[in-house]
């Protein structure tokens, strides 16, 4: 739910990065991190397992600039993706502006994909929004990988309403910051709408 | 239904603060936050120094939505409070509506002082943040309603 502090000039959004479990969510916020200068992000929250599974959330703020005399700040969310999870998900889903769905571009993964996508719509649902009219980003990571399903085939799977697909090799960067920018730039756009 | 975006006018950030200034002297408090329940900080008085407000913001949010989460696994509706006490510094977390008002203090003050000061001026919070939530903004113009998308593109440049 974006927050816009008239007094301070700021504006605040909130985006969640979802997907199946070792997708990339995690990879995805840690490289903006490693990539933004410290001025523009806060802390990189993780709570995770013993074994760097996110087991409630990733958390970063970052801060994109000013615009109309506004500072931009957008707080980025993983969700943790193993299926067991799912209330925890619930939960980070509240008062999100944007989603980013990063789905796992091996074959083995599919299944766990769409899963997860039909998850994602059943609890935006619970929180009473609509995947269909909420900010969204397709991202299909893992393109480095050799035992991967061809683009057109996943986007024909998981695209859910004509949303911007980008390749991605989060551990690379590779298409970390489009994926970034498509997402703001919807939730902006909205804000401008509304 | 997700809830309405909050706009906050510079006066009413002020009268915000104001609350939690007398919050933060009533309560020996080093620091008093106002947090949005989805972890967005409203407004922070005090010994802020290197605190990371925004983590601990978002954190403290967290932590509510979990605490929330077991309440209605044993049939209640949500814990209203929260407390968490380390050996120099104590948290305590109130739920007041959409808002979590989060105290934190040392051995300058006690935790039931932390509660008590904090259940008084909930009420006045509770009411100030009716009046954002369901005031007429029409007369606000929007930062972003001229907003071109070579203003957007201009973030990423």
């Amino acid at each position: 739910m974006t927050f816009i502090n008239y007094a301070s000039r700021e504006i605040n959004c909130k985006i969640v990065y979802y997907g199946p479990g070792l997708c990339g969510k995690t990879t995805n916020l840690q490289y903006i991190f490693d990539s933004t200068a410290p001025q523009s992000k806060g802390k990189l929250i993780s709570l995770a397992t013993e074994t760097d599974r996110t087991l409630f959330f990733d958390f970063m703020p970052l801060e994109l600039g000013t615009v109309r005399g506004f500072k931009t700040r957008f707080h980025l969310y993983t969700v943790p993706g193993q299926v067991f999870y799912d209330a925890s998900r619930k939960l980070i889903l509240k008062g999100v502006d944007g989603v980013v769905f990063v789905a796992d571009s091996q074959e083995e993964r599919m299944d766990a994909n769409i899963e997860s996508l039909y998850n994602l719509e059943e609890n935006l649902q619970s929180q009473g929004y609509d995947l269909m009219k909420i900010p969204y980003v397709l991202q299909l990571n893992k393109r480095d990988l050799t035992n991967i399903i061809r683009v057109e085939d996943l986007a024909a799977e998981l695209r859910r309403k004509g949303e911007p697909v980008v390749e991605a090799v989060a551990s690379t960067g590779t298409g970390v910051f489009d994926t970034l920018k498509a997402v703001a730039k919807q939730v902006l756009t909205e804000l401008r709408k509304s | 239904m997700p809830d309405t975006p909050i706009l906050l006018r510079e006066q009413q950030y002020h009268q915000i603060k104001a609350v939690l200034a007398r919050l933060r002297i009533d309560s020996c408090a080093k620091v008093v936050f106002l947090v949005d329940k989805d972890g967005q900080e409203i407004a922070s008085l005090g010994e802020v120094g290197n605190l990371d407000t925004t983590s601990l913001a978002s954190l403290a949010a967290g932590n509510v939505a979990a605490t929330g989460g077991m309440a209605q696994l044993i049939g209640e509706k949500e814990f209203p409070t929260l407390s968490h006490e380390g050996e120099r510094e104590s948290i305590h977390i109130s739920v007041i509506g959409r808002l979590l008002l989060v105290v934190v203090f040392d051995d300058r003050s006690s935790l039931g002082l932390v509660k008590l000061r904090s259940k008084q001026i909930s009420q006045q919070l509770s009411k100030m943040f009716d009046e954002i939530a369901n005031a007429d903004n029409g007369d606000l113009e929007s930062p972003f309603a001229g907003i071109t998308d070579e203003d957007i593109d201009s973030l990423f440049s």
